[in-house]
């Protein structure tokens, strides 16, 4: 569907800026390092012929356990981007290991990818280098940790209020 | 039935006003609150029972819906509510989710609105039926009547009053819906203040 992108991508970047790439069910895909994140983000919205001006999405993976991943980092931040001009299409991925989970930030170049940047940080943790305003998005300010992260016990609350035994109701 | 009220006592009569005289204040967060509007609407009619005007403010409420889900986020606001409402107050718990937490079983979700606010009545259903809700209405008019509230045993313990004998068991509350949620921290403490109202 898009093989122009993938093409684009060979062309451009020569260093081992992308790592890996290929095409499945019609979806192209790009698998980036981690130092080259918004090098390559601001090439593929600026390129004339790929213009992939809008930002669709952005989350997190988290592998910890799945088996065939052992060596590859924990966390994949996965981009979604699109062509309002030429109608493509990419899905963009980011190693991010547990040591240090943090990523360039991508506001400057798309302004949507703010509270999506804020949500991954709240759920799982990654951090992103030069957001404006890296705050928890949808859990509370006091809540510990990351709750996707699949480490995080699946049924642990943290309560900000409950009933107390013997109190005036 | 003039008769019957020379011969009830005061609080038997304060209390048939109380039951039909519903203020209720809608804490609507899912989509139960289509079947609440559903309940509230020409229809099912909820006016039958003398609880037709939902008043937006706490302050003016006397019977607090939880119309769907409650997260732990929500519950600082939910208390709150409850906290600003006049006494006596009642709480009904409309639907699964306000209950028990429903099916959601994880991080965010409150699992049941009654650990932070002592509820009434608990409706089931996802959502219920507005049958169910009218039962339910029909249930809190009795319990009213009969002071089995948890605000009005409250009240009654403090200014050293009889509390109906059901109150100090409150497990065994009620004749078709179960009261005491299994999880309900209260529970207990409820007991215990009851037994010294009575002492």
């Amino acid at each position: 569907m898009a093989q122009i992108i993938l093409d684009r991508l060979t062309a451009q970047f020569t260093a081992g800026e992308v790592i890996e790439l290929g095409s499945a069910l019609g979806n192209e895909w790009a698998r980036i390092k981690r130092e080259s994140w918004t090098t390559v983000a601001k090439f593929l919205r600026d390129d004339p012929a790929l213009k992939l001006e809008m930002f669709i999405d952005l989350t997190a993976v988290d592998r910890l356990g799945l088996r065939g991943y052992e060596d590859a980092p924990r966390f994949d931040v996965v981009l979604h981007l699109y062509s309002v001009s030429h109608k493509h299409r990419i899905r963009l991925y980011c190693g991010v290991p547990e040591e240090d989970p943090s990523v360039e930030t991508l506001v400057p170049i798309w302004a949507g990818a703010d509270w999506f940047e804020r949500e991954a940080y709240d759920l799982y943790g990654v951090r992103f280098k030069g957001h404006p305003d890296l705050r928890r998005i949808l859990m509370y300010p006091e809540f510990v940790g990351h709750p996707l992260r699949k480490d995080y016990p699946k049924e642990k609350r943290q309560p900000l209020v409950r009933r107390q035994a013997g109190t005036r109701e | 039935m003039g008769f019957e009220f020379h011969t009830s006592s005061l609080k038997a009569a304060v209390n048939w006003a109380r039951k039909f005289s519903l203020f209720q204040y809608p804490f609507v967060t899912a989509c139960c609150g289509m079947e609440f509007m559903s309940v509230a609407a020409s229809k099912y009619d909820i006016a039958r029972f003398g609880a037709e005007f939902p008043r937006f403010s706490p302050r003016q409420a006397d019977l607090l819906f939880i119309v769907g889900t409650i997260t732990e986020r929500q519950g600082p606001a939910l208390r709150r509510i409850y906290d600003q409402m006049c006494e006596p107050k009642w709480v009904v718990a409309f639907g699964v989710c306000a209950s028990t937490g429903g099916f959601y079983q994880n991080y965010a979700t409150m699992p049941g609105a009654d650990q932070v606010v002592p509820v009434d009545v608990y409706i089931p259903g996802c959502p219920p039926r507005p049958e169910q809700v009218l039962d339910a209405l029909m249930l809190l008019q009795d319990r009213i009547q009969k002071g089995e509230g948890h605000s009005q045993i409250t009240i009654d313990a403090e200014r050293g009053y009889d509390v109906p004998i059901a109150a100090i068991r409150p497990k065994q509350l009620g004749p078709t819906l179960s009261t005491t949620s299994p999880n309900a921290p209260g529970s207990d403490a409820l007991h215990d203040a009851h037994a010294e109202g009575r002492k």
